[in-house]
């Protein structure tokens, strides 16, 4: 199959010959991965741009069919590598709804400390790629170095560093100790004067600034009608986060604002993550503070999660309830039903679609990405910008090529 | 008034089957209604936002009677009510209307049902393959479709370091 | 001239060692990042670990200015051919790093989409495992990249020339050999 530019010929009418076409991507620096776009140009105006996705398409939601719920997880991760948890969560939190299992409280404020780690992290990211493609490379360097020290907080609760495949259903692989607790808590402390220092080199930084305001505008109406959530949708004034609206895990005890803006372009965007941040290390400080003691699994009573190990190797009745859960032919009682979760992951929401068929293993395992939906959105924003904006538009998307194609 | 009053009240004689699972709340309807009910669901009750377009392939589901069962998620902005809408179509030819029109998210959520599973959407605008390469010709979520491809994987020139 | 009016500063070597030595200490690599194993590039070329110290820090996203692709992440079927395209760009000499397991071998994505192994389409030098690997091996591995090239390189590249054949695997599998032909009988069917 030869790599053709096909659908050229579509876009160009024979009287508009000043029209230019240029090929932007799949292998580009500023798609950070494998997107693609065919823009047309009048002079540096961007006339129209046609998305080509799938290069990285991989069968995700073909594989979620032939692995049971535990084992998917290590697919899950692979899909948004920016903040591998937040996908762990999302599907378990699926899978959990699927099952009807109630969580133990200590599970529930782990998660939500991970899920929030995950929100820094995804955002840190994307800050720092957002000054980077605009030439800004300071601001990057030191939120790589932020990521390093959240890379070694879920090492230390996970035993990997980047792809953790740490929750399982009913609870996560080990529970964590106080030293880790203690961890954050010092990751905590370092952040917030590298989140000032960013803020300084950015937010009021005049080349930054000419470069992303009113660039990008996204509004309300088209917001709700594209589908876009997360901080895209609040950065253009849609008041929607499933943190409150649908509240899971721990995030009804907590207090926390819902960040949001009303400009709707790219520096709006850029405001909305900043904030995020510190809401997000607020929630981490509650949790912290309060992350109750007591069992991190549910019991092993039910058949879902193996006992700990003690009592696999001292007692007779774990160790049945050990090949309770191991054994293929053995396993939960799915239902025979159908589910659709979702959670604010740090890009959106993040939804999966279940079909139970009383076996181990989905039916159907279908995922709701963010990033599918709002790069559907960048056509529509990107029209009548200037062909060095596409850079800074897309950087404020969030794009995720593996989430994206799946 | 309730969504379900709503809808029972709208479509009096046609069979819409209510149920709850967990905090879903899902209504099935028959594919030859489902231009009007969007179209109801858009201006009478407001779900603004269409956040999810997917497909289910029943062909090895125990009990099952159709063959594909489509499945829409609306989503009311203002007051963050859910719905979950499913469809049923079947072989020859599975054909059911687009809710581009109405919800401009519909544009690639169709296409990607489309390309996995073959149900076209009449009234889209730009209906074609998105995520696997145009020269494809199967619809790979399908469940008579194998995991591992038919070699369409392997099917490419090899380039050699001597001749690069 | 006898070997003791050689002045102190002066050393004798073969053009062929010159020549490698100061590539293996220059490469510039092209990160080919499709997927989380370019997340782990660039940690690699971040404050942490800074690739720098190996001198192979100038990364250059244009193929036509660089000697050694990154191939980080798994490669699908639609990218494959731009992948070779790029390799095709890029001027000699020039080395190939298969970086992660999904690279090398196609990882945990076994599935209709993902090319098993980029080994099989175009010419691979160093695999380095790990899904993704961490920065200290992919550190290890452009290290041992640069050993390679110092010891076997030549000035005119013709240790290249002897390898005229795929060096990865052939579709092992007998049944994947008729899918592949029915799959080609049925394009050139619809063609």
């Amino acid at each position: 199959m030869p790599f053709e530019v096909s659908d050229l010929a579509e876009m160009d009418a024979p009287e508009k010959e000043y029209l230019w076409t240029l090929n932007f991507g799949p292998q580009h620096p500023a798609t950070h991965t494998t997107l693609r776009l065919v823009l047309t140009l009048d002079g540096e105006t961007v006339v129209n741009a046609v998305p080509h996705i799938g290069y990285l398409h991989s069968g995700f939601e073909k594989l979620g069919e032939h692995l049971d719920f535990n084992q998917y997880v290590t697919i899950v991760d692979r899909m948004n590598y920016i903040s591998p948890l937040a996908n762990e969560i999302a599907w378990h939190h699926a899978v959990e709804k699927l099952l009807g299992i109630e969580l133990t409280p200590r599970c529930k404020y782990l998660r939500t400390i991970l899920a929030e780690l995950m929100r820094l992290h995804d955002h840190l990211l994307n800050v720092g790629t957002t000054g980077l493609d605009l030439g800004a490379f300071t601001a990057f360097l030191y939120a790589f170095y932020q990521r390093e020290k959240i890379y070694d907080i879920v090492e230390t609760a996970s035993g990997q560093r980047f792809h953790t495949s740490y929750t399982r259903v009913g609870g996560v692989m080990f529970d964590v100790n106080n030293a880790w607790v203690d961890k954050v808590r010092d990751f905590l402390k370092g952040f917030m004067p590298v989140h000032a220092e960013v803020h300084r080199l950015l937010t009021r930084n005049r080349i930054f600034i000419d470069r992303i305001k009113g660039v990008g505008y996204l509004s309300p109406e088209d917001a709700i009608s594209m589908g876009v959530t997360g901080p895209l949708a609040r950065a253009s004034g849609v008041l929607r986060d499933l943190r409150k609206d649908e509240p899971y895990l721990a995030y009804p005890d907590l207090d926390f604002k819902v960040v949001a803006s009303k400009d709707g372009d790219c520096y709006g965007r850029y405001l909305v993550r900043m904030q995020e941040m510190l809401e997000s290390v607020k929630i981490i400080e509650q949790c912290l503070e309060n992350i109750p003691a007591g069992p991190v699994n549910i019991d092993a009573e039910t058949h879902i999660v193996p006992p700990a190990k003690p009592a696999v190797y001292r007692s007779i009745e774990g160790l049945i309830q050990h090949f309770e859960v191991m054994m293929p032919n053995r396993g939960y009682d799915t239902p025979r039903d159908e589910i659709y979760a979702a959670t604010e992951s740090p890009n959106g929401e993040l939804g999966f679609y279940i079909v139970g068929d009383g076996s181990p293993r989905a039916y159907r395992a279908r995922t709701r990405p963010p990033s599918y939906i709002h790069f559907a959105v960048f056509p529509h924003i990107i029209k009548g910008h200037q062909l060095s904006d596409v850079v800074a538009v897309l950087g404020s998307l969030n794009i995720i090529a593996a989430e994206l194609d799946r | 008034m309730s969504t379900e009053d709503v809808l029972k009240s709208k479509f009096l004689d046609d069979t819409l089957t209510f149920s709850q699972f967990r905090d879903n709340r899902r209504v099935v309807v028959p594919a030859a209604k489902l231009q009007a009910i969007f179209q109801c669901l858009k201006s009478d009750l407001g779900f603004d936002m269409l956040s999810e377009v997917t497909a289910v392939d029943y062909l090895e589901y125990e009990g099952a009677t159709d063959r594909f069962g489509v499945v829409y998620v609306f989503i009311n902005v203002a007051t963050g009510e859910r719905l979950v809408l499913k469809t049923f179509v079947n072989d020859p030819k599975p054909t059911l209307p687009s809710a581009y029109s109405l919800w401009k998210s519909a544009d690639w959520l169709e296409r990607e049902v489309f390309d996995m599973f073959g149900i076209t959407f009449t009234g889209h605008p730009d209906l074609r393959r998105i995520l696997t390469p145009d020269e494809f010709t199967a619809n790979p979520l399908r469940k008579d479709y194998p995991l591992k491809g038919r070699g369409e994987r392997h099917n490419f020139p090899v380039v050699t370091r001597a001749e690069s | 001239m006898a070997m003791k009016d050689v002045p102190d500063n002066i050393f004798m070597t073969t053009l062929d060692a010159a020549a490698s030595w100061a590539r293996a200490n220059s490469l510039w690599p092209m990160p080919f990042a499709t997927a989380c194993c370019g997340i782990e590039l660039m940690a690699t070329a971040s404050s942490r670990f800074d690739l720098a110290r190996f001198g192979a820090e100038v990364m250059r996203f244009s193929p036509r200015q660089c000697d050694l692709m990154i191939v980080a992440g798994r490669v699908a079927m639609k990218m494959l051919p731009v992948l070779q395209r790029i390799w095709l760009q890029m001027p000699e000499p020039k080395w190939c790093i298969s970086m992660g397991a999904c690279a090398c071998t196609g990882g945990v994505f076994d599935t209709y989409a993902v090319v098993q192994g980029i080994d099989r389409f175009i010419p691979v030098d160093m695999y380095i495992p790990g899904c993704p690997p961490r920065p200290e091996q992919l550190m290890a591995g452009i290290i041992a990249l640069q050993d390679k090239i110092k010891h076997g390189g030549t000035l005119n590249g013709t240790e290249f020339a002897r390898r005229d054949h795929s060096t990865g695997p052939v579709p092992f599998d007998k049944d994947e050999l008729i899918r592949i032909r029915e799959a080609n009988e049925q394009l050139i069917s619809l063609n």
